[in-house]
């Protein structure tokens, strides 16, 4: 994971330089590219999932190269607005919709060609998951998923057959702990809080999310029940900086961490022993043989989902090669492949089809693996007998409380944010 | 235009190539900057107005002082905090390590070999060097195991990182160059035969530090002060990172409204940074010309 977000920095300048040689040829009208055998795709986005198999498996299947812009979710966000025709594909996610929806620069995407539609994961189009109905505090895909029309700038509470963004990947996310260094079973986000952990705690400095685990942790602390933790009022932001203003000049947190890498690091070094974490975060620090678990919480996890989405701008065969790609991606490697990295694929299905029975059961049924579980780049990250952290898919992806949002009142929670981090 | 070509022809063309630059990328987008401070905003476009919230919004509760000190005042304080320690030790420093350079290294060659050696911590990446610190200084770090090892204290010191301690030293540790290379430039054109004048006057080694080259080597410490004071008063990467993201900076309020798209109270607080700055500036050419002494 490390060597991989490594070669990502590296892939960030160069490939910087290569969208703006991309946007130069489109201030001339569409580039020549086309013309040339190999059709090129620029791909705006965090790109956290694409590593150098994938580019390398979608050129041997489809000949479509791939040119990365890559940038941090909230840049990729802004690059939208700023410079819609810099790209030809965004890799988004879902809570910025709000925001994206209603400027025109995303076109509606039609479900009819995508091949593997009826197959997304009821997680996305119902809410569901096994029939089930899961938390839809905050963005939940659900919420802002359809359009009324092709162009439309407004979301549709019925399914239509336009959609904001044809999803790929989600996930369910919860606390990082180090059980080596704590020695006792944590079973709620409240321990984030515990005066045990005093000046060995930490949140993320991303205050869109930050202030999601802040709110699951108010609540499994019992000082107050959020009609909806994703949309907060006014007195509600109050009320949870209060809490967590208090906390840190009491000196619980060690630190906050805005960076992937801090995360990792504050964690391998023993500098923290609790903290938000990221799926892949956790990885990279198995992976250097020190013990950490994504531990589940009974008050359940903050789940996040993205998808693909074209600008508005991406028009005619540039377009036809971009539903090309994304049936590609749907279509089942690319969903093992994410699959076995502790990420969801929304098309389940296909997914299974590239899968080992051994993987499929460890990833995806919460069984004990039969046999040593490696990374997609061949590093070993659990040991025969393991069981994933919160098991089976069915038993994480059913105990989302809440999705990452965009709320009302953003503004002055970004606010509210800063204060406490100045206080 | 004819007189003005006759006077100083060489001067007149050869400015334009930089006066172009210099209005082109700097100077219409700082206006462009102060102009947006007063538009509106809303999620996803930023709305052409005249309007003083921005502005407003930053000094909200700024002038009561019952309550605690606004987030502002709290912010622009412990900025100045850090700008003044780091630029004392910055100076006493950068000062006495050009002052080697320059009248104790008498050979060129070493002296390029020890400047180099001084441009050491810029060869890797900022992040890199920051996550250094980690080892060194954290809990478990080198630092922490000898003091408890040889039983200076009993416990790991927790100041050592992620505090304010942490974020001078890094601050230290980074600008002290911008200290060396202009005060030893002053160094370098001090003419030796006025040391040697002092001398045979009877002077000893202390007064003509003070009394002949500190003088004139204020041109030096003028402008290595402007570079720590300008890098500090803005930065937010190392605050952010030595400081573990608990320590407010305005640079880092100025990025987290950036990435919500929330421009014109970005710009606004820029405004006002820049004005600070600009003050600050101001005041210490007010102590020395610089213009003069060059």
């Amino acid at each position: 994971m490390i060597k991989k977000l490594t070669r990502r920095k590296m892939l960030k300048t160069s490939t910087a330089a290569l969208g703006a040689v991309a946007g130069a040829g489109l201030l001339k009208g569409f580039p020549a590219i086309h013309a040339a055998d190999a059709p090129v795709i620029r791909y705006l986005g965090t790109a956290v999932n694409m590593g150098d198999a994938v580019q390398k498996k979608l050129f041997d299947d489809t000949g479509i190269k791939v040119k990365f812009i890559v940038k941090t979710t909230d840049e990729v966000t802004k690059t939208i607005f700023t410079q819609p025709n810099s790209f030809d594909i965004v890799d988004s996610e879902y809570f910025s919709m709000p925001k994206l929806v209603p400027s025109g620069n995303l076109l509606g995407m039609d479900t009819k060609r995508i091949k593997e539609w009826d197959n997304v994961t009821s997680a996305f189009t119902k809410g569901e998951v096994a029939g089930k109905k899961i938390g839809d505090q905050g963005t939940a895909p659900k919420k802002v998923m359809y359009l009324k029309g092709p162009e439309s700038k407004e979301f549709s509470s019925e399914p239509t057959q336009y959609v904001t963004l044809i999803p790929t990947v989600y996930n369910a996310d919860t606390l990082g702990i180090r059980p080596d260094l704590i020695k006792r079973p944590i079973s709620s986000w409240a321990e984030l809080l515990n005066p045990e952990f005093k000046g060995k705690a930490s949140i993320l400095n991303i205050p869109s999310i930050g202030i999601m685990d802040a709110a699951m942790v108010v609540e499994a602390m019992g000082e107050y029940k959020y009609p909806d933790k994703g949309n907060m009022s006014k007195e509600e932001i109050d009320l949870t900086m209060k809490i967590f203003t208090e906390a840190k000049k009491s000196g619980q947190f060690r630190a906050f961490w805005s960076d992937f890498n801090e995360s990792v690091n504050l964690m391998a070094s023993g500098e923290v022993v609790i903290q938000s974490m990221w799926s892949p975060a956790i990885t990279a620090v198995r992976t250097k043989g020190i013990p950490c678990v994504y531990q589940p919480l009974k008050e359940g996890y903050r789940a996040w989902a993205a998808g693909f989405g074209l600008p508005s701008t991406t028009k005619g065969r540039q377009a036809d090669i971009c539903y090309e790609f994304i049936n590609w991606y749907l279509s089942g490697w690319v969903g093992a492949y994410l699959n076995r990295q502790g990420y969801y694929s929304a098309v389940i299905p296909t997914a299974k089809k590239y899968m080992e029975a051994y993987e499929w059961d460890y990833w995806m049924m919460g069984k004990p693996a039969t046999s040593d579980i490696m990374s997609p780049e061949g590093k070993k990250l659990a040991s025969k007998g393991e069981v994933r952290d919160g098991g089976s898919y069915e038993a994480r992806m059913g105990a989302v409380a809440c999705w990452n949002a965009t709320m009302d009142e953003n503004k002055y929670m970004v606010r509210k944010w800063n204060e406490m981090i100045a206080s | 235009m004819i007189k003005f070509f006759k006077l100083k022809p060489s001067v007149g063309l050869l400015s334009i190539p930089y006066s172009l630059i210099f209005i082109f990328f700097f100077f219409i987008p700082l206006l462009l900057t102060f102009v947006i401070s007063f538009w509106d905003y809303n999620e996803y476009s930023i709305i052409p107005d005249l309007i003083l919230e921005n502005y407003s919004y930053i000094f909200k509760d700024c002038f009561n002082f019952d309550k605690e000190m606004c987030v502002t005042f709290k912010t622009y304080l412990s900025t100045l905090i850090f700008c003044f320690i780091t630029w004392f030790f910055t100076l006493i420093i950068g000062f006495f390590v050009a002052y080697f350079l320059a009248f104790y290294v008498n050979s060129i060659t070493w002296q390029i070999a020890l400047f180099l050696l001084c441009t050491i911590p810029f060869w890797t990446s900022n992040v890199i060097r920051m996550i250094s610190w980690i080892p060194l200084l954290g809990r478990n770090g080198l630092v922490n195991d000898f003091l408890v090892s040889t039983g200076l204290v009993d416990a790991p010191q927790e100041w050592l990182l992620y505090s304010g301690f942490s974020i001078v030293l890094a601050f230290i540790h980074l600008y002290t160059l911008f200290m060396i290379v202009p005060i030893f430039n002053s160094m370098m054109r001090i003419d030796k035969s006025i040391i040697e004048a002092a001398y045979d006057n009877g002077a000893n080694g202390l007064q003509i530090l003070w009394n002949v080259i500190i003088p004139l080597c204020k041109p030096g410490i003028v402008i290595g002060s402007i570079f720590v004071i300008t890098v500090v008063m803005g930065d937010f990467i190392t605050i952010g990172i030595m400081g573990g993201q608990q320590i407010p900076s305005i640079g880092k309020i100025i990025y987290v409204e950036m990435s919500y798209l929330q421009l014109p109270a970005a710009a606004a607080n820029a405004v006002i940074l820049l004005a600070l700055t600009l003050l600050i500036i101001w005041i210490m050419t007010k102590m020395i010309d610089i213009r003069k002494e060059l």
